[in-house]
């Protein structure tokens, strides 16, 4: 370890911030779906959008400990939005996005006044009972959403008014990933600054921060409204590629998936909602003959495993053995 | 437009039903600080097992009560010593990502066996139809949900309030740490209130299923009605538990009936108010 040797606290995040080997391959890694799967890449995009709402998720839960059964809410706000401008004669998608994230963004500034207040049952109460509302809402309100038929007619105009979404995903996937990898470098950057050191240390002791000083509530709401705003940007990004938004995208289903996935692939590292959204969203594919019910049984199992013998995920247990292998020789 | 009386009523034996599975995760919850979101597949346990006592072998409805009671009772026990316990210390979060992996396998499970349509229930005919008095209609079915719920809430109240078991289990959820100091077998104690609240659970969904139906999405759509009410009503409390479960019946009751446009928001938004109101819920002292 290099802690040891580093002078003070903006060393330390500056040494944070500096890229590592693996990161550098991992995201040349993303591009190999263009050479190697050119036939799947319908389905990396819709990874590539997933990975980013798990990613936003972890800025919550992993950076900051608040954990939320309600986290769709917020995606469905930014997939309705880009679609509902869709289909209203706007499908122009940078635009969209931007405007998906504003609304989730100030959704998500709204509630946060709540969130910010709760911890423990109270808190994942609250967080499923926004999901359940406002899922609720939106069934109801079915002259607007289409109920559970989804939206008719969306269409997402070619980017920059050139590059058109085809039907092999080639756009869809370099719009996706574009769009991850960008937010990803933002999310990089709040973390590895001294409010992300103070977000973390709320998630370990939430009751000493404003004792050294750091406003608790404010910091709360500030990651959250941040939060909020990603996973908006995510539905947008899902709703413009595919074009389609039905209810599934703010139901409870779609929070406890990005929950198993951020957790398959390990909370608190920024890399672990990506890579499992990725191995979650593949194996799903892969065994799409299954019936959904019986597809459930295994993600049960697969759950109870990885807290049972993998508590920090698969990229937790990974650093442990190269962590074990440079103690070994 | 039903009366008032008549909602009332529905609510509350709907709310006895609520009351009986939700009453043994507010405990377990006061004690240990375990959330456990698989309360509900202890219900839906006991629901398969008295359709399948009834519709498979021929028993009669009275009969397969106490089966599944037993069922939920021993499932819910063997669960504990096999993975609960070895949560106790854990975050919230791996308690919850346990219990909602087991609430999957459960739910899966039941597809697997049942099929997913729902599950008929044939009803014994003493406790069908309704009976008149002062010109208002009580159907049996419900009478029979809100006297057996009331037993089984006093039988619980005394042996909570007056006996040295209550008494120890008051004191661990009072304090766990001191009830350790005492001399008290927390760990043993926990284990005996945790198979009787899975095994109350099975019961509340045996005698749920004539009302409200049994598919294997029981466990997670009552799931979400138990936690509302334990979380308002306050954990540990075994009063706070019951007002809430009423509260809440009689709410969805009138919900459905007056404003069916409004489908559940009207519970979500009761629930949010609540907590938000008294975040340890009614009677919770924590």
């Amino acid at each position: 370890m290099t802690i040891q040797t580093i002078a003070g606290p903006h060393d330390y995040l500056r040494a944070q911030l500096r890229w590592r080997w693996s990161e550098i391959a991992f995201w040349l890694a993303t591009l190999l779906p263009f050479v190697l799967a050119p036939n799947y890449l319908v389905l990396a995009s819709q990874v590539a959008s997933t990975a980013l709402f798990a990613l936003s998720l972890d800025l919550i839960l992993g950076f900051c400990g608040i954990i939320s059964l309600g986290h769709a809410a917020y995606f469905g706000v930014g997939a309705y939005t880009a679609g509902l401008l869709s289909t209203w004669g706007w499908g122009e998608p940078l635009s969209g996005l931007l405007l998906a994230g504003l609304a989730a963004g100030f959704f998500g500034y709204l509630t946060s006044f709540i969130i910010a207040r709760f911890r423990h049952l109270a808190l994942i109460m609250i967080t499923l009972g926004l999901g359940l509302l406002l899922q609720e809402a939106a069934n109801s309100a079915s002259f607007i959403t289409g109920g559970f038929d989804g939206l008719q007619g969306i269409h997402t105009w070619p980017i920059f008014a050139k590059f058109d979404f085809d039907l092999y995903g080639y756009t869809a996937y370099s719009y996706a990933l574009a769009v991850l990898f960008l937010i990803f470098l933002l999310a990089r950057r709040i973390i590895h600054s001294p409010f992300g050191l103070a977000l973390r240390g709320i998630r370990e002791n939430a009751q000493r921060m404003p004792a050294i000083g750091a406003p608790l509530h404010s910091h709360i709401r500030t990651i959250y409204t941040i939060a909020a705003t990603i996973a908006g940007i995510a539905g947008a990004v899902l709703a413009q590629t595919t074009e389609t938004v039905s209810l599934e995208a703010l139901g409870f289903q779609r929070s406890a998936d990005v929950l198993v996935m951020l957790i398959l692939g390990g909370t608190g590292r920024l890399y672990g909602g990506l890579i499992g959204a990725a191995v979650y969203m593949v194996a799903r594919d892969q065994f799409s003959g299954l019936n959904p019910q019986y597809w459930y049984f295994w993600i049960g199992l697969l759950l109870i495993g990885v807290v049972m013998f993998l508590p920090n995920g698969i990229l937790g247990g990974l650093s442990l053995l190269t962590r074990r292998a440079r103690a070994a020789p | 437009m039903p009366s008032v009386f008549g909602v009332l009523f529905d609510g509350l034996a709907y709310g006895m039903l609520l009351f009986l599975m939700s009453v043994g995760l507010s405990v377990t919850l006061g004690m240990m600080n375990f959330v456990n979101l698989a309360h509900c597949s202890f219900a839906m346990l006991g629901g398969y097992v008295t359709v399948t006592l009834m519709n498979a072998f021929g028993w009669p409805f009275f009969a397969t009560l106490p089966i599944a009671f037993c069922a939920a009772a021993a499932t819910s026990i063997i669960l504990e010593r096999v993975f609960f316990r070895r949560f106790y210390n854990a975050s919230e979060l791996n308690q919850c990502l346990l219990t909602i992996g087991i609430v999957f396998v459960s739910i899966a499970t039941a597809a697997y066996i049942y099929g997913t349509d729902e599950e008929p229930v044939h009803l014994p005919a003493y406790l069908q139809g309704s009976i008149s008095f002062m010109g208002l209609d009580f159907a049996v079915y419900r009478l029979f949900l809100i006297a057996t719920a009331l037993l089984i809430t006093i039988l619980l109240v005394i042996s909570i309030e007056s006996t040295r078991f209550g008494a120890q289990v008051r004191a661990a959820v009072n304090n766990q740490r001191m009830a350790r100091g005492l001399g008290i077998d927390v760990d043993n104690l926990f284990a005996v209130t945790f198979a009787l609240g899975g095994g109350l659970a099975g019961l509340g969904g045996a005698l749920a299923i004539a009302m409200v139906g049994l598919d294997p999405s029981f466990a997670l759509t009552y799931l979400i009605y138990v936690l509302i009410v334990v979380a308002v009503g306050g954990l540990g409390s075994i009063a706070g538990t019951f007002v809430a479960a009423m509260l809440l019946g009689v709410s969805d009751m009138a919900g459905k009936y007056y404003v069916p446009a409004l489908g559940s928001i009207l519970i979500y938004l009761v629930m949010m108010v609540m907590i938000m109101w008294r975040p340890t819920g009614l009677f919770g002292r924590r």
